[in-house]
């Protein structure tokens, strides 16, 4: 009974470590892949904003810069509707709650694939014909060079709507998580104090739930920054830094997913090269996130 | 502390309370607007012969047939890889994880389920399609699996938490193995929560495409190889179809597995839901 007992530890163990050494290989594996490119360009690759197969010169700066600016774009139009909703959720009526509730946790279970198709077949036209005139041409715009003149509804702008499309209900359910877990106590003092909905959650459960809700947008960042099919499908796949909100560009993981196939030796290498950068940055937000969440977690 | 009328706040309280109110509305009308336009596009599409015959280059009658079988092959080829071991896992951080070991462990976990999935079917690629000198359905299956592990690992440790410690107790001093106790009476009377984990990774991964590309590529055949030829799915086959094809016909198609995928997905998200649910609670 013993023996059995310390085996079927020892078996779960293993297991456990898997998630270490899984995590462990792929490091292990895209630093060993990029070493090529590493060597060649050094730290310099990343600051480079050539992409020249002809020449063999690589640098990550334009696809880094179009993956940190869809994410922001995405984290700024996502994150205010998406603890307003939070919010309005926990006050609702107990039937409509829990109806938009479910809702919003079945939308975030639509594949990335879907929101990609979406936003290339209905949301880019519709952008390119209605939105995009309108901004650039009869608000004027264009004339910024932060719009740019040109559209063709695609690029920046299209790809940072469809992320924030596709990371609102998620950021939702994890924001609603977080303020449900302010003690009612705490809010319903401030009501008996006369404070109104909006002052008791800027002084009470903003503050009780801030690394919560700080935590909450790092998940939403990591998901947004590694996402690959919503934002192929609408970039515009330009290996150039773009030129305005309008322009074209290219993602870390688009660029992965579009050159991958065809590259060869050190194009390869330098493909790894920006994975390897993608993997430090979600690394990094998740070690953020695990930091941040960590009192909560513990009481959970 | 300074002082604001009344009037003004109440006025605050209100704008605040509408873009609350508009909030929710935008966000449900913007996905039932997706989800409207897949299932109108996608209807148009569907038919028997659609779902029944194997893909086909543009011009002869194709259909997503093969994608459909290649889609559940390689979801239950993850599965069978990922749950048990992730099982075991869960089990081991919720049960006997209490030192610094389990903690790096957890924080392992956490980190992986963050990983991008376009990096795990890089990873794979070099692991497994090179070695092995051709893409295939099981590499496909493998990038799924290491995705699944994580999520699947944290709820069942999550679920094995909020079983109450008498019911162990019990177990032990009825002279129950510590291992009997556990997968006996511990994950039995978790069972369905443990279901709901497992079932919820399970149709998130289904839907997966990124990993996919470079792992179990595409094929218009049947499942003709699933450990040694590429193997078609509905994503992957989303994906051709959409991005590489200036042809309406092949785009409605794309519409038609589109609604496929999601119809799958929403039907193992639903019945998990409605069926289980409330065992959980």
């Amino acid at each position: 009974m013993k023996r059995t007992d310390f085996l079927f530890r020892l078996l779960c163990l293993l297991c456990a470590t898997l998630a270490a050494v899984i995590l462990g290989a792929l490091l292990f594996q895209m630093t060993a892949a990029s070493l090529d490119a590493w060597k060649r360009f050094g730290v310099a690759f990343l600051f480079s904003s050539q992409w020249d197969p002809v020449a063999e010169e690589y640098g990550a700066l334009v696809p880094l810069t179009g993956t940190l600016l869809t994410t922001g774009i995405a984290l700024l139009l996502a994150v205010p509707p998406a603890f307003a909703a939070a919010n309005f959720l926990l006050d609702a009526p107990k039937g409509i709650a829990s109806i938009l509730g479910n809702a919003i946790d079945l939308l975030a279970a639509i594949p990335s694939v879907i929101y990609g198709m979406w936003g290339l077949f209905v949301l880019a036209p519709f952008l390119q014909q209605h939105i995009q005139p309108f901004l650039a041409d009869t608000l004027g715009l264009g004339r910024l060079s932060l719009f740019g003149a040109e559209y063709n509804g695609f690029g920046l702008l299209t790809a940072g709507l469809i992320l924030a499309l596709m990371i609102l209900p998620f950021l939702c359910a994890t924001m609603r998580d977080v303020l449900q877990m302010t003690p009612p106590v705490l809010r319903e003092a401030a009501y008996g104090m006369g404070c109104t909905k909006r002052e008791v959650t800027r002084d009470v459960v903003i503050p009780y739930g801030f690394r919560g809700l700080l935590g909450s947008i790092f998940i939403g960042l990591g998901r947004a920054l590694g996402e690959t099919m919503a934002v192929l499908f609408v970039i515009g796949n330009m290996m150039e830094l773009p030129k305005g909100l309008f322009g074209s560009t290219t993602t870390i993981a688009a660029t992965l997913a579009n050159n991958f196939a065809e590259a060869d030796r050190l194009q390869r290498g330098a493909l790894f090269a920006l994975g390897l950068t993608l993997l430090a940055l979600s690394l990094l937000i998740q070690a953020t996130v695990q930091w941040l969440l960590r009192p909560t977690a513990g009481k959970a | 502390m300074k002082r604001k009328s009344l009037r003004k706040r109440k006025i605050l309280d209100f704008l605040s309370r509408a873009f609350s109110f508009c909030a929710v509305l935008v966000a449900v009308a913007a996905m039932a607007g997706i989800l409207w336009t897949v299932a109108l596009h996608g209807w148009h599409a569907l038919s028997l012969d659609f779902l029944l015959h194997r893909s086909a280059p543009f011009g002869s009658p194709g259909g997503i047939g093969n994608a459909i079988l290649g889609t559940i092959a390689i979801t239950l080829g993850a599965s069978l890889v990922a749950i048990p071991l992730a099982l075991l896992a869960g089990i081991y951080l919720s049960e006997y994880g209490h030192g610094r070991l389990a903690l790096c462990l957890r924080f392992a976990a956490n980190v992986l389920m963050g990983v991008p999935s376009v990096l795990v079917g890089l990873f794979i690629y070099t692991v497994v399609v090179v070695p092995a000198g051709h893409f295939s359905g099981m590499a496909g299956s493998l990038a799924l699996a290491i995705l699944m592990f994580p999520m699947i690992l944290r709820t069942t440790e999550e679920i094995l938490r909020m079983v109450p410690s008498s019911l162990r107790e019990a177990a032990l001093a009825l002279g129950m193995s510590r291992q009997r106790a556990i997968l006996g009476i511990v994950c039995r009377s978790a069972a369905p929560g443990l279901l709901t984990g497992i079932l919820m990774a399970v149709a998130r991964v289904s839907g997966e495409t990124a990993p996919l590309l470079f792992t179990a590529l595409f094929a218009d055949s049947w499942l003709s190889g699933y450990f040694t030829q590429p193997t078609p799915s509905l994503p992957v086959l989303i994906t051709e179809y959409t991005t590489n094809s200036p042809f309406p016909a092949m785009h409605a198609a794309g519409w038609g597995a589109s609604l496929a995928v999601m119809a799958l997905v929403l039907a193992i998200n639903l019945s998990t839901r409605i069926f289980l649910r409330r065992k959980v609670r």
